[in-house]
């Protein structure tokens, strides 16, 4: 198209770099004809409205992400209404769940969702901060991109397939190898006592434990990385051993953002759904010990939802999932904003 | 002699001060012992907590590819599940029915993530709206998958009275929106400025301006983030159980329950027969190939810096 253009000596030579219509249009303007641009323009409008059109359409876009939020808010309200009405607030304090007496409490599956949670929090959270500090501070640069990967390939294995993994695998060690050894060394606790099925809280919270690990360190790793290094250069320049400057110049500069990490680790935790009624056991009981099988919020909607008969039953597993979802709303909220503090200006991760 | 006004002559050890290091206490050489001892205590400590987390990993994925590569065969990808006590059978409609799925959620999702995303970085930068989706689709993206489910369930399923394909290709569109949304968003943020005003100084309007030198220049990396999306969604079970439902046969409608590779997998791996068990294994190898192929293509992306900090 270029090459069709014939020079003319009235106008000002255009850079190569020009889009092609408006060169289509310059090389059919007459001899003392405004500009071509401005004749081309003219031509084919000032575009106005499909720039109107293509700014609402992208905002409306933008806009289905409240709506999304807000239907699923209003659907799942609407159809726990029957629960709502009959349970009321009691429904989240009260500990039975008899689908054929219809008699409905969530109290056995908060306590289970907590429970299996903070338990996997609290095996993580140390984890990925070791991992975070050796690859954000003392890994060789050789090493950092392979290790990075490997703990992104963990976030990417589908919860099934953990789940998958923790029936054969898992569950016959926590049987036969971890759980006699826990409740000979740790048994005085009571929390490992009663028979040990190998399926229970602990074995849910080691599965999940393993599976938020690459979410909390991967972005705890890049908050220490958004930590600038005139920062640690100036604690090491006071004569700090390595361990001080991560401790001083990294950690406390970073913690608002390293505990929202652990917030969104714990969001995860909340709502994770096949491992855990793979391997928790779903049975609605508070029990002390830790080898029994629980169920939690998540896992009772999985496993009863398609067979769920009767509305009332229906309804005060949608309630369920409402909680759910109120739940993790909230702590995600808490944690992004948390983050957001300390990264803000980085390009912020697609978590 | 010198004439720095701040330089002030070294004592000379004539003057009969000890050498420094004997001027250090006990207390001090034990202080500087225990510093060094701890500094070297915590980078042990990271090294063996970064050695814990590579284990389950490579724990996982050895075991994963022994079991599922020892009962991969031809009839896993050619045949549909066989009854119940008898052996061979396959995935196929399984595959298929996820391919169906995935391709319906793409359909749908990808076009207003991408859309939501221009948004974020060409029209709405610094206004408070923005910052409120961009809000948003972060919290959506922490969501439970079972809860999308369940919200799909009672929009479609429960008033049609009959799971769907469609249904569940609708969730994980959900689930794919906010995903897609903030990596389009970032990755439109590298494009430079001047690019864009070049555009507008020739007069292009703004919305070609945006297709075809925003979202042209930025385009690798949107595509890597889509198909991170897809990658996350691949594997989703929970918000397919109460909507596309599975199926033991073939099935290519719309409007019917469809099999799916992950809820596949989720029906064999608690069934009690070992027969099911080892095609679940096998299923499991088919999904995690499929999802790493594309994590590690985004990866290719992501070194070569088109797709800086998203992964």
């Amino acid at each position: 198209m270029m090459t069709e253009r014939e020079p003319n000596p009235t106008e000002p030579a255009m850079p190569p770099a020009v889009t092609n219509f408006v060169a289509a249009s310059a090389a059919a303007a007459p001899e003392g004809a405004p500009s071509a641009i401005r004749q081309f323009l003219k031509a084919r409008g000032s575009g106005g409205f499909a720039d109107k059109t293509f700014a609402g359409l992208m905002l409306l876009c933008a806009l289905s992400i409240f709506a999304i939020v807000i239907f699923i808010l209003t659907i799942l309200t609407v159809r726990s209404k029957l629960s709502l009405a009959q349970f009321g607030f009691h429904f989240f304090v009260h500990s039975g769940w008899d689908p054929v007496a219809g008699d409905f409490g969530a109290l056995p599956f908060i306590v289970g969702t907590l429970e299996t949670s903070l338990l996997a929090l609290a095996m993580a959270v140390p984890l990925a901060l070791g991992v975070a500090i050796f690859l954000s501070e003392l890994c060789p640069q050789r090493l950092r991109a392979p290790i990075s990967f490997v703990t992104e390939l963990l976030a990417a294995i589908p919860s099934v397939v953990y789940g998958l993994w923790a029936v054969f695998v898992l569950v016959p060690i926590m049987r036969d190898q971890l759980g006699p050894l826990l409740s000979k060394y740790l048994g005085w606790t009571g929390l490992f006592e009663g028979y040990n099925f190998g399926v229970g809280i602990l074995t849910a919270s080691i599965i999940l434990a393993i599976m938020i690990l690459p979410i909390i360190s991967s972005i705890t790793r890049d908050i220490m990385l958004a930590v600038p290094t005139s920062q640690r250069e100036a604690v090491l320049a006071l004569g700090a051993t390595r361990w001080e400057m991560i401790r001083t110049g990294v950690l406390r500069n970073a913690r608002i953002g390293i505990v929202g990490a652990v917030i969104l680790g714990l969001g995860r935790a909340l709502g994770e759904t096949m491992a855990v009624t793979m391997v928790v056991g779903n049975h609605p009981e508070i029990a002390k010990s830790l080898f029994a099988p629980g169920y939690t919020l998540a896992s009772v909607i999985a496993n009863e939802f398609s067979e769920a008969t009767g509305d009332m039953y229906l309804s005060a597993l949608i309630e369920i999932g409402l909680a759910l979802f109120l739940v993790t709303i909230v702590v995600n909220a808490i944690a992004r904003l948390m983050v957001w503090a300390v990264t803000r200006g980085t390009p912020a991760r697609a978590h | 002699m010198s004439t720095n006004p701040f330089h002030t002559p070294p004592p000379s050890n004539e003057a009969g001060l000890p050498p420094p290091a004997n001027r250090k206490s006990l207390w001090t050489r034990v202080n500087t012992a225990r510093r060094y001892v701890v500094n070297h205590l915590i980078t042990g400590l990271s090294v063996l907590s970064t050695v814990i987390v590579i284990v389950p990993l490579v724990a996982i994925l050895v075991y994963l590819v022994y079991m599922g590569a020892s009962s991969l065969n031809l009839n896993f990808f050619t045949k549909i599940p066989a009854p119940v006590g008898e052996t061979g059978g396959g995935m196929a409609n399984a595959m298929v029915g996820s391919g169906i799925v995935l391709a319906l959620a793409s359909l749908m999702g990808v076009p207003v993530g991408i859309a939501a995303g221009v948004y974020l970085a060409e029209f709405g930068r610094g206004k408070l709206l923005a910052t409120t989706v961009r809000f948003t689709a972060d919290v959506l993206n922490g969501v439970p998958s079972i809860v999308m489910g369940i919200s799909i369930y009672a929009l479609i399923v429960k008033p049609q009275q009959h799971y769907s394909a469609f249904a569940g290709g609708v969730a994980l569109a959900i689930m794919m929106v906010p995903t897609i949304a903030r990596t389009t968003e970032e990755m439109l943020a590298t494009v430079p400025h001047a690019i864009r005003e070049a555009a507008l100084g020739l007069g292009v309007p703004k919305w070609r301006t945006v297709v075809s030198v925003s979202l042209k220049t930025a385009s690798p990396g949107i595509i890597t983030g889509c198909m991170l999306a897809f990658a996350r969604v691949a594997g989703e079970t929970a918000p397919l159980l109460f909507t596309a439902f599975g199926n033991q046969f073939w099935s290519y409608k719309l409007t019917e329950p469809i099999a799916a590779l992950p809820l596949q997998i989720y029906v064999y791996a608690m069934s009690p027969y070992d027969e099911w068990h080892r095609l679940a294994w096998a299923g499991s190898l088919v999904l995690i190939v499929m999802i790493m192929v594309a994590v590690t293509l985004v990866r290719i992306y992501a070194s070569r810096g088109v797709l800086k900090g998203a992964s």
